[in-house]
């Protein structure tokens, strides 16, 4: 029952976080249907902005993950500008190139400015207490992960639903050459979707570095991990990366417990079954 | 019995009902014609018969058997071959190597390895006779997405007719080709062989009153009637549905 | 006619000359022929068949591995050993792409990427078979048909590699002009008109996925048998991400542009990487990036590119 318990704490905490790095993925995939390869690049940037910030600046943690939540919007901008937009109508294979051209960039880059070790994240005092839940001790930190997680999916569905760029931003991924012929500029939707994604990832990538530690070749060690929560959700919808992020927390944290030495290849087959079954995902479009 | 038999075939997507209780006969050497109008549910039934899409109700037989355990490609075995609405080629292959395909793959030799796909006489001889008979011979070596829509069109018929079917759906063989050019269509539809079942989906009403010699009307997933050409023009129903500017 | 065997003799002339000019790197030149061999093996894939892959290291490794614990544990012929790395990529190549080539786009892709990382695991765990992290040591191969000693230089190891490169390129060109091999263009081209002349898609793309995983693991074999030695990195995602590199670099779809692409990119490594993996990674994403976008359709195509450019066509940079 205990160990149940714990499957699920953990299991969700770290849902949560492969949905925040792989949200804007999915939908930035089902919106410009490009093949993004270098997703997990900005969650490496953000990690490595709170790292310099908090580490080398000595920043408290809340403002250094802000600003590196900020920071790593404002690189994502002009990129989209410059490099996606022109590939959007290239072939798969293009796109996918290109994209893996730009995550060693990211990664070199990385590694220039703060070298090829571990970039720790100090967290305050205050996430690093624990919190008594009866069956077990919680760190404040993955309570605080579980609160970010639900607060970003309702953030996310208040947006959609209640904003005139949720609208439009569902009229686009829908249909896009309607979008554009109603006049909705499908370019500046691109562009902040394409920013609020890789915010989005920054953000999973700092708060979910004891998980998935941050260093420079973090875009390709987990780039199998985001794309399956993009396959398995369904390209461009939320709520399927929600649910396909939660359920692959769980699965991968239930066979870490419970076939520590066949974790991997239990959870790789699980997902490739899934995916023999429903090659679109959960919520795919045909 | 031979040909074509289709009864109570319906299809639905979601809620959307798209085919509805159709019944449907297609003997050899039928020269049929389906109109109707945009978002009738006349590709929907092409289709449905070439296995594209399965019914959600009804039966499919052909030749005297059923044919709905059978996916795409084994019914273009058993005989059934179809035109895309929208042109569907390998664009980036020559006209020849285009109807080299499907004859090679009708002779069952699509998967040999340490040949020549063009080493064949008979097959070469075949293809041959397929672009002359369509008049494509100049542009026998072009890559097709070279070709001009109307020639692309009558490809798109040459790769089906390859196939040697005894079933063969047409569907808007003209849809898209400049009104100076759809008597090449006509003209390559005429010289079909006259045992081949061939139904024609058209909006171009005056090729459908040169090659049908009857025609079905199928409107909202229904069929509305079916009758010779003359009954068909001077249908009531029919005339209403087509002064509303649906004529194409 | 004569046009059609320019190619492979320049290739095999440029291979003699890189012998006499480089004496000194038979290892380099080796790398580069079997890298060829797996660039290769891609092209009949996605060149030739238009399935998207990054996993090809997969079957590599497959192969890799089966030969050199063939050459341990049952028979040190390298021949055979060939044999055994080829029907060891075929196997996983038929077994994976059973599931794979349901798929496509972008769940095709991750598959292709989570079967290598999958295998990686599987010979990772399985230390006592295959060594593990150490990797796989001790494997002596044979004489060549006999006759030739594997030498310390690697003279035997680079005509070895050398024969086999070429004997793959001959079959594949002739594959090439094979109804198989039109019917793969013709996948590559219109999917969906192939089933409309009655060619069940998945399994003729099964076919080709088998072939070409064949050929990786005939590509992971000679490296077991040179080298002597198997590590994890065979399965490695760099080196799929690099293969298909190559490829892209050469021109996907003609054979001699997956030879042009492996021997530019493995010669720019030499130049310019070495020594630090970090830069040479600012210099490949880089490279890739101007490809994609000035360099489209490979280098292997350039003459074309040009002519177009020229003439002032519209398709110049597509
Ligand atoms: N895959 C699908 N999913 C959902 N709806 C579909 C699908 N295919 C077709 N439809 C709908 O079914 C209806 C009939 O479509 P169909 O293509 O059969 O019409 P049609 O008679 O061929 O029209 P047209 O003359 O324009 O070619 C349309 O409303 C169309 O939107
Ligand atoms: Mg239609």
């Amino acid at each position: 029952m205990n160990l149940l318990l714990n499957i699920a704490v953990d299991g969700i905490a770290y849902g949560m976080i492969l949905f925040m790095i792989a949200v804007g993925l999915s939908v930035t995939m089902g919106l410009m249907r490009v093949v993004n390869l270098a997703h997990g690049g900005f969650a490496l940037i953000g990690g490595a902005l709170a790292h310099w910030l908090g580490a080398g600046l000595g920043l408290p943690f809340g403002l250094a993950l802000l600003l590196a939540v900020a920071g790593t919007i404002v690189i994502a901008m002009p990129l989209e500008r410059l490099v996606y937009r022109r590939i959007y109508g290239f072939g798969e294979l293009q796109q996918v190139l290109a994209t893996i051209g730009l995550t060693f960039l990211m990664i070199a880059s990385v590694n220039l400015l703060l070298g090829s070790s571990l970039l720790a994240i100090p967290l305050p005092e205050a996430l690093s207490r624990s919190v008594d839940l009866g069956f077990r001790q919680l760190t404040a930190h993955r309570a605080a992960v579980i609160a970010v997680g639900a607060l970003v999916i309702l953030g996310l569905w208040a947006l959609l639903d209640r904003t005139r760029f949720g609208i439009r931003l569902r009229a686009a991924v829908d249909n896009r050459d309607t979008a554009s012929a109603l006049g909705i500029d499908t370019g500046r939707i691109y562009m902040l979707t394409f920013a609020l994604g890789a915010g989005l990832a920054a953000l999973g990538g700092i708060l979910g570095a004891e998980l998935l530690p941050i260093d420079a070749y973090y875009p390709l060690r987990y780039m199998v991990l985001f794309l399956i929560v993009v396959a398995i959700g369904g390209l461009g919808s939320i709520l399927g990366s929600f649910v396909a992020a939660l359920a692959i927390g769980l699965i991968e944290t239930a066979s870490r417990y419970l076939v520590p030495d066949m974790a991997t290849i239990t959870f790789f087959g699980i997902v490739i079954l899934f995916l023999a079954l429903r090659p679109r995902g959960l919520m795919g479009r045909a | 019995m031979q040909g074509l038999e289709v009864r109570g075939l319906s299809k639905r997507f979601g809620g959307l009902v798209v085919s509805e209780n159709i019944d449907f006969d297609l003997p050899p050497g039928a020269r049929k014609a389906l109109i109707g109008p945009n978002g009738a549910g006349k590709s929907t039934f092409a289709n449905l018969v070439t296995g594209i899409l399965s019914p959600s109700g009804g039966t499919i037989r052909f030749d005297g058997q059923d044919v709905a355990g059978l996916n795409e490609a084994q019914r273009v075995k058993r005989g059934i071959a179809k035109t895309f609405q929208i042109t569907t080629l390998f664009p980036r292959l020559t006209v020849r190597e285009n109807l080299r395909l499907p004859v090679l793959e009708r002779e069952g030799q699509g998967t040999r390895m340490f040949r020549r796909a063009s080493g064949n006489a008979e097959i070469e001889a075949e293809v041959t006779a397929l672009i002359d008979q369509f008049d494509l011979g100049p542009l026998a070596d072009r890559p097709v997405l070279d070709l001009a829509y109307g020639q692309q069109r009558l490809v798109e018929m040459a790769l089906s007719l390859a196939l040697k079917p005894r079933l063969l759906i047409l569907d808007e063989p003209a849809a898209g080709v400049p009104s100076s050019e759809t008597h090449l269509i006509i003209e390559a539809i005429e010289r079909l062989p006259d045992d081949l079942a061939v139904l024609v989906i058209e909006h171009d009403m005056d090729l459908v009153f040169r090659v049908a010699r009857s025609i079905v009307v199928l409107v909202q997933g229904r069929i509305l009637t079916e009758g010779t050409p003359e009954e068909i023009a001077n249908n009531a129903q029919v005339r209403e549905l087509y002064l509303g500017g649906a004529h194409g | 006619m004569a046009v059609r065997f320019l190619p492979p003799l320049l290739m095999l002339l440029a291979a003699v000359a890189a012998y006499f000019l480089f004496p000194y790197n038979l290892a380099f030149l080796t790398r580069i022929v079997i890298m060829v061999v797996l660039v290769l093996s891609l092209d009949l894939v996605l060149g030739f068949a238009g399935i998207a892959t990054l996993g090809q290291a997969a079957m590599y490794g497959a192969g890799a591995y089966a030969a050199g614990l063939f050459a341990i544990h049952v028979w040190a012929d390298p021949v055979a050993g060939l044999v055994a790395g080829a029907l060891a990529g075929a196997v996983l190549a038929a077994l994976s792409g059973a599931v794979l080539m349901r798929t496509q786009g972008l769940t095709l892709i991750m598959l292709t990427i989570a079967v290598a990382q999958i295998c990686a695991e599987i010979a990772n765990r399985a230390r006592g078979v295959t060594g593990g992290a150490d990797g796989l040591r001790g494997i002596r191969p044979g004489k060549v048909l006999g006759v030739w000693e594997f030498d310390f230089i690697g003279i035997t190891g680079y005509w070895y590699a050398l024969a086999v490169m070429l004997l793959v390129f001959a079959v594949l060109a002739i594959l090439g002009r094979s109804p198989f091999g039109l019917s793969l263009r013709g996948i590559h081209e219109s999917p969906a008109r192939m089933e409309a002349i009655g060619v069940s898609v998945y399994r003729r793309r099964l076919a080709a996925y088998t072939l070409g995983g064949g050929i990786a693991g005939i590509a992971g074999a000679l490296t077991a048998q040179i080298t002597q030695l198997v590590s994890l990195e065979t399965f490695s995602f760099s080196l799929s991400a690099e293969a298909l590199i190559m490829l892209i670099l050469g021109g996907t779809g003609r054979l001699y542009g997956a030879v042009l692409g492996t021997v530019i990119f493995m010669a720019v490594h030499h130049v310019a990487a070495a020594n630090d993996p970090f830069n040479w990674l600012f210099v490949i994403g880089a490279l890739v990036l101007a490809v994609v976008f000035f360099l489209p359709a490979g280098i292997a195509h350039l003459p074309t590119s040009l002519k177009r450019l020229s003439k002032g066509g519209r398709h110049a940079g597509s």
